[in-house]
């Protein structure tokens, strides 16, 4: 009997990607990928599978594809904006290509649930020519992931594998096939394969090229590329792709009287979708995501006589998530009447620093250190992203600046070159030993005037207390390797009690002509709970 | 049969094990279903919500379509208010009466309880009493579960062996509290949804039942309560 798993959309990936005989797994934590690797770092020393957490998401990446070179299976995953990060090496891994299968789950956030975008990274996997797979459910995302490390030994080449927040994060039961053996150690031989010298790259490249047709006429057999002609369907279509698939039938209670196209393996097979075009008047598209199909289908000039509806026209949001509703309302009409409020005024709930939070302390030093300089206005931070991101909000009001991981030391020195006093940044520990060193390392050649406050909690906190690498003693060391001048990194405990004594501290170092680094440093509360319990 | 459920709280008020302990204990009864939830920031004292469908034939879509859930289970009183847009008319909102006020603008308490009374269906029961009769004070989302539980398709049966897997490392003391505060809860829940199936308003149902001794509530008394006079 087939065994029947219950597992979050990360699960089910996790599994399969252990199932199929992975040797290694490779990330760094974001929402809503984090589960994905903590799933297998759980199992790993049990079952022999490397895990352990990387740097940030260029160096899991670039891990993964060294364990691909060895003929071994690796996945490494991450949040869409992880892969901004890697895609120097996601990009020119599809000219390499692989040895053992390499896929790479990227998990979306449409709706910004807990991101600052909500990039399509199918946008990505086109970009890279490479093939992208879209489940559905926790099933095919089990399934798809099986599938995606053949495809890429079939094709030499990494294979997406795209879930989304809603899919990620949602739990269901999966039924699990036996488990393949890891692969033993076969590393490539032939130095050209992986070294992308000029002469070496137009070869590969063009072979990338080349293996198009091959990927595009796969995407086309694929079972998870279906339409379905209902009988006595009428002159509309629908294409829809992911979990965007579910709402549609959702919102016709499961018989969609219309034909439906779903596009959940690319390259986009072009063929199907003319298919579809033939058959209708007009098509609506329902995408979870950037309108990546609809722009296709629309091209320079719109199919002469075909009305096409969807994020781009209004015809459903051109931002944000889809929920059933929105689509039940594009598709149907009418939508169920819910029940009516019976509060007249419901004010919000966003989140906020825990009760008992370094961070409430740190930025409550801040504010008093900078009050002599603030003539009339406030002085805020760069910051970062981190837990410390919601010093945003009130009482803290303490930054102005959340960009992308490792941004606030490079904005801050960018803004201190061209004369901002004082010029402050944030940024945890954890998002330092992600991208901020190099920022440091520029900001110090040049002693640029600005204070860096590196939060030291001891974990990565916002998404769930995981391991950090540069924490304490180790981090004190690495600023001092940076060649930030040794009087001018001063390590402080942010607790009230020291209030007056850091304040002073905080007012030596903004007065420095200078680079100073304010290492604040005490655990996160949530952490120090989880690790005594 | 189909139960779509929006589970709501407050961040750190134990919505993922309710979600838990629902999930297992529809595979074990060999149900569908699906539980879509949220971490990462919003679960640093923010709304925190989940989305969970049991039914007995294919769950297609993760979410619960606006205007379609049978229920909202809520462990704190203002977050159902969130959430009703969702809820089908003749639903059930099944809610914790103690508020969590980590926000400034919180609303008179009065003024929170009389909106969650004034719902036609609405099963309103002190989750922290429950809890600590079972000497479990943390135990709320366990006494919410309990009182859902008469409009769920499950019974207190099912949950023993789900919640022993998940205290049991932490002793039988604490297995046998949870347990206690699901029995509780269940018995309020089940009184409660008497009242209201004999045409008792929300309201009154609540007070009905909230000056009652925990240890002696049963379901059997809703008509000598029903009877009573205003």
């Amino acid at each position: 009997m087939a065994d029947r798993e219950l597992l979050l959309g990360d699960d089910a990936v996790a599994l399969a990607a252990i199932h199929a005989g992975i040797s290694g797994a490779y990330a760094y934590p974001g929402t809503p990928a984090t589960e994905l690797f903590e799933f297998i770092h759980e199992r790993a020393d049990k079952l022999g599978i490397h895990a352990f957490w990387s740097a940030n998401e260029k160096v899991a990446y670039e891990e993964a594809l060294g364990t691909s070179f060895c003929g071994r299976r690796a996945i490494v995953s991450m949040k869409h904006v992880g892969l901004n990060v890697a895609a120097d090496a996601f990009v020119n891994s599809a000219v390499t290509g692989v040895r053992g299968g390499l896929v790479v789950c990227v998990a979306d956030d449409p709706g910004m649930h807990s991101s600052q975008n909500e990039q399509d990274s199918r946008a990505l996997a086109k970009f890279a020519l490479i093939p992208c797979l879209e489940p559905a459910n926790q099933q095919e995302a089990y399934d798809m992931t099986r599938y995606a490390f053949d495809l890429s030994e079939a094709t030499r080449l990494p294979v997406m594998v795209r879930l989304v927040t809603r899919l990620a994060h949602s739990r269901a039961d999966v039924v699990t096939a036996p488990a393949l053996p890891q692969k033993p150690l076969d590393p490539a031989t032939d130095p050209m394969e992986f070294t992308l010298l000029p002469a070496n790259a137009r070869v590969l490249y063009r072979r990338l090229t080349e293996k198009q047709l091959d990927l595009e006429a796969r995407a086309a057999q694929s079972p998870w590329n279906t339409l379905d002609v209902p009988p006595g369907a009428g002159r509309v279509g629908i294409l829809t792709n992911g979990i965007a698939y579910n709402y549609v039938r959702e919102a016709f209670g499961g018989q969609v009287p219309h034909p439906v196209l779903r596009i959940c393996q690319s390259p986009v097979p072009l063929d199907r979708i003319r298919a579809l075009l033939d058959q209708v008047d007009e098509l609506w598209v329902v995408e979870e995501g950037y309108p990546v199909l609809e722009e296709l289908v629309r091209g320079v000039v719109p199919p002469a006589g075909k009305v096409i509806r969807g994020r781009l026209d209004g015809g459903l949001p051109r931002t944000g998530e889809l929920t059933p509703g929105i689509v039940a309302k594009a598709l149907v009409g009418a939508t169920p009447q819910g029940t009516a409020q019976t509060l007249e005024h419901l004010p919000g709930r966003p989140p906020t620093l825990c009760p008992g939070c370094s961070h409430t302390d740190t930025y409550a030093l801040i504010k008093e250190a900078v009050k002599p300089y603030e003539k009339g206005q406030r002085i805020r931070l760069f910051a970062d992203i981190g837990c410390y991101t919601l010093g945003f909000y009130e009482p803290h009001d303490a930054i102005h600046s959340c960009v992308d991981m490792g941004a606030s030391i490079s904005m801050c020195a960018g803004a201190a070159y061209v004369g901002q006093f004082p010029a402050l940044c944030a940024i945890g520990d954890s998002t330092f030993a992600h991208s901020g060193m190099t920022g440091l390392l520029t900001a110090s050649r040049q002693d640029a005037n600005m204070v860096v406050f590196i939060l030291d909690n001891g974990t990565v906190a916002m998404t769930g207390t995981q391991d950090t690498l540069a924490t304490g003693q180790d981090l004190v060391d690495i600023v001092l390797g940076l060649g930030v001048k040794s009087e001018h990194v001063r390590v402080i405990n942010p607790i009230k009690s020291k209030f007056d004594e850091n304040l002073a501290i905080l007012r030596e170092e903004i007065e420095h002509k200078g680079l100073s680094v304010i290492i604040a440093r005490r655990p996160c509360v949530q952490w120090v709970r989880r690790t005594n319990s | 049969m189909k139960c779509d459920i929006i589970l709501a709280g407050v961040g750190g008020q134990g919505i993922l094990t309710i979600a838990y302990l629902l999930d297992n204990a529809a595979v074990n009864r060999g149900l569908r279903f699906k539980q879509a939830e949220v971490h990462g920031m919003s679960q640093r004292g923010g709304a925190v919500y989940s989305h969970l469908r049991i039914s007995d034939a294919e769950i297609i879509s993760d979410l619960v379509p606006e205007g379609q859930a049978d229920m909202i289970l809520s462990v704190e009183p203002l977050e159902v208010q969130r959430y009703l847009p969702y809820l089908r008319p003749g639903g059930v909102v099944v809610s914790n009466v103690e508020p969590f006020k980590n926000i400034p603008d919180y609303p008179d308490d009065a003024l929170v309880l009389d909106a969650l009374a004034r719902l036609p269906r609405a099963v309103l029961v002190d989750a922290a009493a429950i809890a600590t009769s079972g000497k479990v004070p943390k135990a709320q989302n366990m006494a919410m579960v309990g009182a859902a539980l008469p409009f769920l398709p499950f019974t207190l049966a099912d949950f023993e062996p789900i919640v022993q897997g998940l205290f049991g490392r932490k002793g039988d003391h604490v297995v046998a509290g949870n347990m206690h505060v699901l029995r509780t809860g269940n018995a309020v829940g089940a009184l409660t949804a008497a009242l209201l199936d004999r045409g008792v308003t929300s309201q009154r149902a609540h007070q009905l039942t909230s000056g009652l001794d925990l240890a002696s509530i049963d379901p059997a008394m809703a008509d000598e309560l029903a009877a009573q006079p205003r």
